[in-house]
């Protein structure tokens, strides 16, 4: 960078040039600048569409998880009639076994994600923010896969 | 303190906290759920044994605080739904807010007697 009296930087006579083509203004970098780590896109939308996910889910689940619960709890004896033979049963219908497929990968989509933002929230490292979510996805995708496979493959005659 | 975890402290924050904790707690409860439907893929003994503890009263208990903690998400989670997508849902959160609690009241009151009546036949003898 020229070291000849660019220092002063304010001009003698009003409206006068300071700096020339032989004598330039010194470069200043400007506030957020790419770098090589800046990905290509900043702006995508996964966040919007995560926020609209949870209020969408949340409509449905309110149907399918309190229409469980009475099913579960409070309908036909309550809990005290739920066995082997009532859930193979409940699962000779596919209407209720598309309502359980499609509870456990709404709740545990819309669980998940709701969970991910309270890790974003209280875990101010960014290393425990990493391990949380990574533990937090791995939890996520084999109870989905589990779950699903349980509905899928369920067999009335095991024994 | 991580930022933001007391916010001006009025209903607006409450309302807030236990609907993260309610949230939370369901998502704990699924978990383990999904591993207990899981048995009936073992053989219908695992299944039935496990069920089992399901239907003892201390259980009943916390089955009743589940459907607390459900029904008060999902009231609440409406609520959150209307103040961001309906056009006066902002101006009228808080009666939004007594609402919530006063549907949620009556709705446990209901819930005492079919979650918790067979807890108390065990108990206290049909
Ligand atoms: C204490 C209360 C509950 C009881 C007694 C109960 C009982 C049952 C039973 C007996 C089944 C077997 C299939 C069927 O009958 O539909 C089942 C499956 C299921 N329940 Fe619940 N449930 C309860 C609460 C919940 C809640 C709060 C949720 C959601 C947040 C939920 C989500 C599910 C899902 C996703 C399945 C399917 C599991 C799989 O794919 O293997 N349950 N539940
Ligand atoms: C019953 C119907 C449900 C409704 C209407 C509902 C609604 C909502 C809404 C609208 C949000 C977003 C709140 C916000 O952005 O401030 C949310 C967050 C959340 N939900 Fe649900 N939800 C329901 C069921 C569930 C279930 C079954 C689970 C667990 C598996 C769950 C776990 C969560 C969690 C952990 C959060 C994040 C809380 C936070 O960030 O403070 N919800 N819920």
């Amino acid at each position: 960078m020229s070291t000849t009296e660019t220092s002063s930087g304010v001009s003698p006579v009003e409206g006068a040039a300071v700096y020339t083509v032989d004598n330039p203004a010194p470069v200043i970098q400007p506030p957020r600048q790419r770098t090589k780590k800046t990905p290509k896109s900043t702006r995508g939308n996964f966040e919007m569409y995560g926020w609209l996910f949870m209020r969408l889910s949340g409509v449905v689940l309110v149907v399918l998880v309190i229409g469980h619960l009475l099913i579960q709890l409070v309908l036909d004896g309550g809990v005290s009639k739920i066995g082997f033979a009532f859930v193979a049963g409940r699962w000779a219908s596919p209407w209720w076994q598309v309502w359980d497929l499609l509870m456990l990968w709404l709740a545990m989509l819309h669980g998940c994600n709701g969970l991910r933002t309270v890790i974003n929230d209280y875990a101010e490292r960014a290393g425990t923010r990493l391990w949380l979510k990574a533990l937090l996805y791995t939890a996520t995708v084999w109870t989905i896969l589990l779950g699903t496979l349980v509905i899928f493959t369920f067999d009335p005659n095991i024994r | 303190m991580p930022a933001g975890t007391l916010y001006r402290g009025r209903e607006g924050m409450w309302s807030w906290v236990a609907h993260r904790v309610t949230g939370v707690l369901i998502f704990f409860f699924l978990f383990v759920h999904v591993l207990d439907t899981a048995l009936v893929r073992v053989s219908p003994e695992a299944y039935d044994t496990v069920v089992a503890t399901y239907k003892t009263p201390i259980v009943a208990c916390l089955e009743y605080g589940l459907v607390a903690a459900i029904l008060f998400h999902a009231l609440n989670g409406l609520r959150v739904i209307a103040v961001d997508f309906w056009a006066k849902g902002a101006r009228y959160q808080k009666p939004m807010l007594w609402t919530v609690v006063v549907v949620w009241v009556v709705l446990m009151l209901g819930a005492i007697y079919p979650v918790l009546g067979h807890a108390a036949r065990v108990v206290f003898g049909s």
